[in-house]
């Protein structure tokens, strides 16, 4: 069956406290954490971008899934930062990793579910035999308007999926999406910062696709929330995942490992990636996963995953989630400005 | 004609990506930059691609503090001299790292970074920087 | 054929940032300066050789040679600049020289020129950075200034040399510079300063570093025979050698030794039947003061590793046993990169003439110039004799 053939991660090193960002723009820094459920972000270096993060991440999804790069025969990056406006981003990771020159690659946008997109198209082409394996990546560096609520909680991180039929480590069980034409976050071609709808955001948009997403496997898989025993929503702060799994009777227990968004910020693309990724790192053999992504404009993928016997044997040779959140540096309002060219004059 | 440095980077992608050098199999040694010639060997030597492992220990380092257009935003940044495991040795930066804490010495691996662009809309040029060898969960546990 | 070249004439423009005057003044200036001392007319210059680091990066011009000859009223002659990063002054001497030596050239202009004021300073940084490896150096963000920091960090761990001793040869220079009325900064600067100044690639500070210079030195060398004809004070290019190694400084064995500086001492002292104790004053490239530790120690003058040791027991001071930089050096006289080379035998030459004014080592008879390209992947020795 189509599954995780091999994942990795990459979080950058700089971090900057949503308490620092609020005393800035005189917010109330004190409970500006426990308000969003943001209390650090990760910042990329200015050496970092989506190019840099993917190929990380991707590096260490080969070096898990002990593959050769040259099988890889289709690379889809989904981002809503890639380096380039035009000149893909998965044509560097190809030859970054080693790849073949035949293979297919394409960069995906769809808000913050464009990696699970990425997923879902290597799934078909590994499916359909078309090709061996796909890597799926999804990677951020985002950006908040300076002063907007956004900044509180815009990332940088990313993860890579390598998807395949054989010696795989989790199932992917099924998949389904849910999407509409829904404007709660948008940017516009040539504007530096992205624009949102707002407290319109969260009850039209994120939580009627997330909750929508989510109905639809679970009538598909005919399964209900005792059968999973790990949950994953994307998380744009940490507010929604948690309402969004008190709505739909999640035990809270069953969604906390994934809540990677309380020291890293929402790292968009690599958002429920990581998220998944987390719950990758500690779920025994025989766990079952449930994965709602979210993307802006609007919609989800939600995912059904089985954790397989030959996970505990792969693990123990890159880098955890834990261990990159371990990593890190703080930066202080004036560093990060810098690093992200929010100086108008440099 | 190419645009300013369009095709002086892309025929470098394969080996500043994936530190591509290359090997004389005559006297075993390792080089990068791959040589056209091995040095020593001359027209006996015969060399062939090696991937370097992208490990190693620092030679020597500095702390750049006065640096052109190009690093001005990464200033202070650390500049140095990697022994890889192979034996050759490379100048690079090392990141991930605070500056006062690198050593001769202090075991790096190869990461994949912006090296450059040439200004806002023209190409990016990325390639190997080093970091310090980082803990890895279960590893050597 | 010839047996020895002869200088008969020197000159310099007075280095420094010279806002007022642009390559062709201070080229002009220097060369002007050379053939009045050396009492040649125009009429009787055969070629001019110009060395030049990197004019079309510096200023927009190329083709300095058609330039100068121009601008000088010379005429139609053989003129065009060689190129060996920083070396290239010392290329251009020991083309003269060969040019002489080979009977093509009876009498020849020799000219080093940089203006490096007129761009910013990133731009600076860049241009000096591509005489080392660019591709694998520059371009990784290693300055110039940190690809000598690098050799210093290894030469303090290998053999314990002190920041204070890395202080010691601008403190020096600049004492010397003092005298010469040529150079960049005529002041001393106490050891205090120089330990205090501004870090610009650990532990290589600000008054370690060679500055910014726009300078212009010239010569008029020519065949021995002719020599008494113009001047009665000529001295002789007793040997020129030259040596090289890898362009990146990460390709060599060691970075706290320079084997083309060894090599190419050696071959200039055997060519020349001299001991280095025959040498009686030197000028040592000291782009940055770890250069002159280094170069300190491949001439001879101290056993590896005691350069700065040397330096401490003032050895190389004027009056101690080996004079280094007496007119300051590229510290304090300033470097302009092409320059630089010729700059160094112009010197040379004076103290040989004993026209060194305030900073003349008495007696001297014999002098050695070291012009390094790079971080030493060009090395170019002159061994002048009276």
């Amino acid at each position: 069956m189509v599954g995780i053939v091999g994942y990795g991660v990459y979080i950058p090193r700089y971090r900057i406290k949503t308490s620092d960002i609020a005393d800035v723009w005189g917010e109330d820094s004190a409970r500006i954490g426990k308000g969003l459920g943001v209390f650090e972000k990760s910042v990329p270096g200015p050496d970092e971008d989506v190019a840099t993060i993917s190929v990380e991440a991707a590096r260490n999804a080969i070096k898990l899934a002990q593959i050769d790069p040259t099988d890889i025969g289709a690379i889809y990056v989904g981002s809503e930062s890639h380096p380039y406006a035009v000149k893909p981003t998965g044509t560097i990771v190809a030859e970054a990793i080693g790849c073949s020159h035949d293979l297919t690659c394409a960069d995906y946008e769809f808000a913050c579910k464009a990696g699970t997109a990425a997923i879902q198209t290597t799934m078909g082409l590994v499916k359909s035999k078309m090709v061996k394996l796909g890597l799926a990546i999804g990677s951020d560096t985002a950006q908040g308007r300076p002063g907007d609520a956004l900044e509180y909680s815009a990332a940088a991180g990313g993860a890579a999926y390598i998807v395949g039929l054989k010696n795989i480590i989790a199932t992917i069980e099924e998949t389904v999406s849910f999407t509409t034409d829904t404007p709660d976050f948008w940017r516009r071609e040539g504007e530096d910062f992205p624009s949102h709808g707002a407290r319109f955001t969260g009850e039209p948009a994120y939580f009627r696709h997330v909750g929508e997403g989510a109905k639809s496997l679970f009538k598909k898989t005919k399964t209900t929330i005792d059968d999973y025993d790990y949950f994953v929503f994307h998380m744009p702060n940490g507010k929604f995942p948690v309402a969004m799994g008190a709505q739909l009777g999640v035990p809270p227990e069953k969604l906390e490992d994934s809540l990677v968004v309380r020291q890293i910020g929402n790292t968009y693309s690599g958002s429920a990636m990581i998220g998944l990724a987390r719950v990758l790192d500690i779920a025994k053999p025989g766990a079952r996963i449930f994965v709602v992504a979210y993307g802006s404009g609007a919609g989800s993928d939600a995912f059904a995953i089985k954790v397989e016997d030959a996970i505990e044997e792969r693990r123990g040779e890159v880098p955890t989630v834990d261990d990159y959140i371990a990593r890190k540096t703080y930066v202080n309002y004036a560093t990060y400005a810098k690093y992200r060219g929010k100086i108008k004059a440099m | 004609m190419a645009e300013q440095g369009v095709a002086q980077v892309w025929r470098r992608i394969r080996t500043i990506y994936n530190i591509l050098g290359n090997r004389c199999t005559t006297c075993n040694t390792y080089y990068f930059p791959p040589r056209p010639v091995c040095p020593t060997c001359r027209r006996k030597g015969k060399l062939e691609d090696y991937q370097f492992k992208g490990l190693g220990k620092i030679y020597s380092y500095t702390i750049v503090r006065q640096a052109p257009e190009d690093f001005q935003k990464q200033i202070p940044y650390v500049i140095a001299q990697v022994e890889l495991d192979e034996g050759t040795r490379l100048t690079a930066q090392i990141v991930n790292v605070n500056p006062e804490d690198v050593e001769i010495g202090m075991r790096v691996r190869a990461c994949f970074r912006k090296i450059k662009a040439f200004g806002s809309g023209g190409v990016i040029v990325y390639g190997y920087k080093f970091e310090p060898t980082m803990h890895v969960t279960g590893h050597d546990e | 054929m010839s047996d020895r070249v002869a200088i008969i004439g020197v000159g310099m423009c007075k280095f420094g940032e010279l806002w007022e005057q642009s390559l062709r003044d201070i080229t002009l200036e220097a060369g002007m300066y050379a053939i009045f001392d050396s009492g040649v007319r125009g009429a009787d210059i055969d070629g001019v050789v110009i060395g030049n680091m990197s004019a079309g990066r510096f200023t927009g011009q190329e083709h300095l040679g058609a330039q100068a000859a121009d601008m000088g009223g010379l005429g139609d002659m053989p003129a065009y600049s060689v190129e060996a990063a920083c070396a290239s002054g010392g290329a251009a001497v020991r083309h003269a020289y060969m040019a002489i030596k080979s009977g093509e050239h009876d009498l020849m202009l020799v000219l080093g020129n940089e203006k490096m004021s007129d761009v910013n300073q990133s731009e600076a940084m860049n241009t000096i950075s591509v005489a080392a490896d660019w591709e694998y150096e520059g371009m990784f963000g290693a300055t110039f200034p940190a690809l000598y920091a690098m050799m210093a960090r290894r030469h303090m761990k290998e053999y314990g040399t002190t920041e204070e001793q890395l202080a010691l040869p601008t403190v020096k220079n600049h004492a010397n510079a003092e005298h010469n009325p040529w150079a960049q900064f005529q002041r001393a600067v106490p050891l205090g300063v120089v330990m205090k100044s501004g870090l610009i690639a650990d532990p290589l500070r600000v008054l370690h570093s060679a500055p910014v210079t726009d300078g212009a030195a010239g010569l008029v060398v020519c065949r021995e025979d002719l020599a008494k004809k113009y001047s009665d004070t000529p001295v002789y290019i007793e040997a020129s050698e030259q040596r090289g190694d890898t362009l990146a400084l990460h390709d060599r064995k060691s970075i706290t030794r320079m084997d083309a500086v060894i090599y190419s001492t050696k071959s200039a002292l055997k060519e020349a039947n001299l001991k280095v104790e025959d040498i009686d004053v030197f000028e040592l490239h000291d782009s940055f003061s770890i250069g002159e530790i280094i170069l300190t120690e491949d001439v001879g003058i101290a056993k590896k590793g005691e350069g700065g040791k040397a330096l401490e027991e003032g050895i190389t001071e004027i009056g101690g046993k080996f004079p280094v930089n007496t007119g300051g050096g590229l510290k304090a006289r300033g470097h302009p990169v092409g320059a630089t080379g010729v700059a160094q035998i112009v010197e040379l030459a004076l103290q040989l003439r004993g026209d060194a004014e305030k900073r003349q080592v008495d007696g001297a008879e014999k002098g050695l110039a070291v012009n390094i390209g790079g971080t030493g992947a060009t090395s170019i020795v002159h061994i002048i004799g009276r």
